[in-house]
């Protein structure tokens, strides 16, 4: 209302933005902002269950939760998580998507990826698509511990005996991540792809001109060029470290075990909410674990910023 | 190897790119290592899948014994069968198109008319409201956990598809209303202004002039919110109880049936219980793969 006239165009305006505006903006008050926001209040409460009394108790919460192993065992999980899946992950999805890109050599003078690189992207991407549910269900029967499961067969064949993938309580955990890898890497060789393609097919034909090999085409022309992306993914794979909820709800022995070797953040709020409900610690929890994603993506992007190149 | 015929051929015709590193380098050696490393990473990936589908063919002396890898001795259906009515995947896959299909429609109806509005009008309160909608990108959904499943309750939602559709839209708008409201910001001005100068409503001119100009942008993140929606299985177990079976989502019920009775000496029926919820989704995929891969990717690559 800047030049103060309601004048019926100006009031159309504003009713069409209101219109527009009002239902998007109630839904997400009500199912999301307003959740989150109790949540931080409930942290600061005994609540159980759905019972509508409860009393506001300080900092209880949250001194528990630092007295408590499982909490703690949960947050180095994520540590290792976060310091493994990304790493693993990008590394096995760039070397993918350098071969299926670039790795070819030139073909009529162009940069061209390996024969079948079109289909190699069709099956690699294939996992993301599954629902990770269904994964968990998956590899539970994969990585059955005895004999006849179909990752112990076969190992077998070249004389492994019988690994307990996920009732080895030094195991359970990498198994968990392998699996999460597994998952993942599709995803960012296609994304690395993206990336590779936007980027001017000269620049790699002159430094293969001019005699690099495919080292230090991978190394010092690919990664500094498509850098951007890979920070991308890095916060991306990062934030999902701090999840990982659904693999490890459905795959691992007894949601969490053996004897919480796997457990995670999210797994600890959503057992604490709906095993226990005890709804205020659950909060307290969600807290911390916003209070570490927060951290780490504030940290990521400090440390990761680096000159853009520009092409 | 047909690459390095391949660069031969090229390098005779065009004299200015023979002298390649990809030759110093010995590309025989280079491309057989490079094969076998892709092929592994495919066998990784497809084993899993296809050794599910042929297991739910075995009897469970083939499964177990010591030849779990053979193939099986016949293909019996009847596994497919007993997981049809003891699983009833068929009732979860049908809830699950249902709410997928109604709360992806919302999430791209309102996500959009949400966007437009922030990108393109000038009013007090956009800069608030698109900031309240986008730092929702940053907060874990498990922060509201207990909290959501009160206000649900005390909605009398809980237990019901219109709170599972509720909840699912709100929880999509911060990245369908962030990636759209970058897309709609992106369209020329002039065709909009155009319709308002014939005349056009701000409505009409949304819905005919803008959102079709918009509809790279609406395929992908329509792409991106109905597979991250099929996907989603927390939500459902907090929102869906397990005395409301009837209505429970096909994650929820995958889950549940490597836990539940009756499969404990059934591995047949699991097998085929999962290739029911993998096999429609592979479809899908085959099919619309690069509309899938472009669309998931978008999410990220913004």
């Amino acid at each position: 209302m800047r030049h103060g006239k309601l004048t019926p165009p100006v009031l159309r305006r504003y009713g069409f933005i209101f219109s527009f505006l009002i239902a998007p903006l109630v839904l997400y008050i009500v199912f999301f902002v307003s959740p989150n926001l109790q949540a931080i209040q409930l942290a600061f409460t005994n609540s159980r269950g759905i019972s509508p009394t409860f009393e506001y108790v300080g900092f209880e919460n949250f001194t528990k939760l630092f007295d408590d192993e499982v909490f703690w065992a949960a947050v180095r999980h994520h540590g290792v998580i976060l310091l493994a899946m990304p790493l693993v992950s990008l590394i096995i999805a760039l070397f993918f998507s350098f071969l299926l890109n670039l790795g070819g050599g030139q073909r009529n003078g162009r940069m061209a990826g390996v024969w079948g690189s079109g289909f190699y992207k069709v099956v690699f991407f294939f996992p993301q698509v599954l629902a990770v549910a269904i994964v968990g269900v998956l590899f539970q029967a994969i990585l059955r511990p005895d004999k006849d499961g179909i990752l112990n067969s076969a190992l077998g064949l070249i004389g492994i005996d019988p690994v307990g993938w996920l009732i080895d309580p030094n195991l359970a955990l990498w198994t968990i991540i392998g699996v999460a890898v597994w998952q993942a890497v599709g995803f960012y060789v296609v994304l690395f792809s993206a990336g590779m393609a936007s980027v001017p097919k000269e620049i790699f034909e002159a430094a293969a001109l001019d005699g690099a090999g495919r080292f230090i085409l991978f190394f010092r022309v690919t990664i500094p060029l498509i850098w951007n992306t890979v920070q991308v993914g890095w916060v991306y794979l990062g934030i999902a470290a701090f999840d990982c909820f659904a693999l490890v709800q459905v795959l691992s022995v007894d949601r969490g075990g053996p004897d919480n070797a796997t457990t995670v953040l999210p797994l600890e709020i959503w057992r604490q909410a709906f095993t226990y409900y005890k709804f205020g610690y659950s909060s307290a929890m969600g807290v911390a674990l916003v209070f570490l994603v927060l951290t780490f993506a504030a940290l990521t992007l400090r440390v990761t910023r680096r000159e853009r190149i520009e092409y | 190897m047909a690459t390095r015929t391949v660069t031969r051929s090229s390098g005779t015709r065009n004299p200015g790119t023979r002298r390649l590193g990809t030759r110093r380098q010995g590309p025989g050696v280079f491309g057989g290592l490079s094969h076998l490393a892709l092929f592994i990473w495919t066998i990784l990936t497809v084993a899993p899948i296809v050794y599910t589908f042929l297991s739910s063919f075995k009897t469970n002396t083939e499964l177990f014994g010591g030849k779990s890898l053979a193939l099986p001795a016949n293909f019996h259906w009847d596994a497919w069968g007993r997981a049809w009515e003891k699983s009833n995947i068929g009732q979860y896959m049908i809830n699950t198109v249902i709410v997928v299909a109604i709360s992806t429609f919302f999430t791209m109806l309102l996500g959009s008319m949400a966007a437009y509005v922030l990108a393109r009008y000038r009013f007090a309160g956009n800069r608030l409201i698109y900031l309240l909608f986008v730092s929702g990108l940053s907060i874990p959904p498990f922060l509201a956990l207990s909290s959501l499943y009160k206000v649900v309750q005390n909605l009398g939602l809980l237990g019901t598809h219109v709170g599972v559709v509720l909840v699912y839209v709100a929880f999509s708008l911060p990245f369908t209303v962030f990636f759209l409201a970058a897309f709609f910001k992106a369209l020329p001005d002039t065709v909009a202004e155009a319709a308002v100068m014939d005349g056009a409503s701000h409505t009409r001119t949304f819905f005919q002039i803008m959102m079709p100009m918009a509809k790279p942008g609406l395929i992908s993140i329509t792409i991106f919110n109905v597979i991250g929606q099929w996907n989603q299985y927390l939500l459902p177990i907090v929102l869906l109880p397990g005395d409301k079976q009837d209505l429970w989502l096909i994650t929820q019920g995958i889950a549940n049936i490597s836990t539940s009775a009756g499969y404990e000496a059934d591995w047949a029926a699991l097998f085929a219980a999962l290739s029911m919820a993998i096999i429609p989704i592979l479809i899908v995929y085959v099919i619309f793969q690069r509309q899938i891969q472009s669309g998931l990717t978008a999410g990220v690559g913004k």
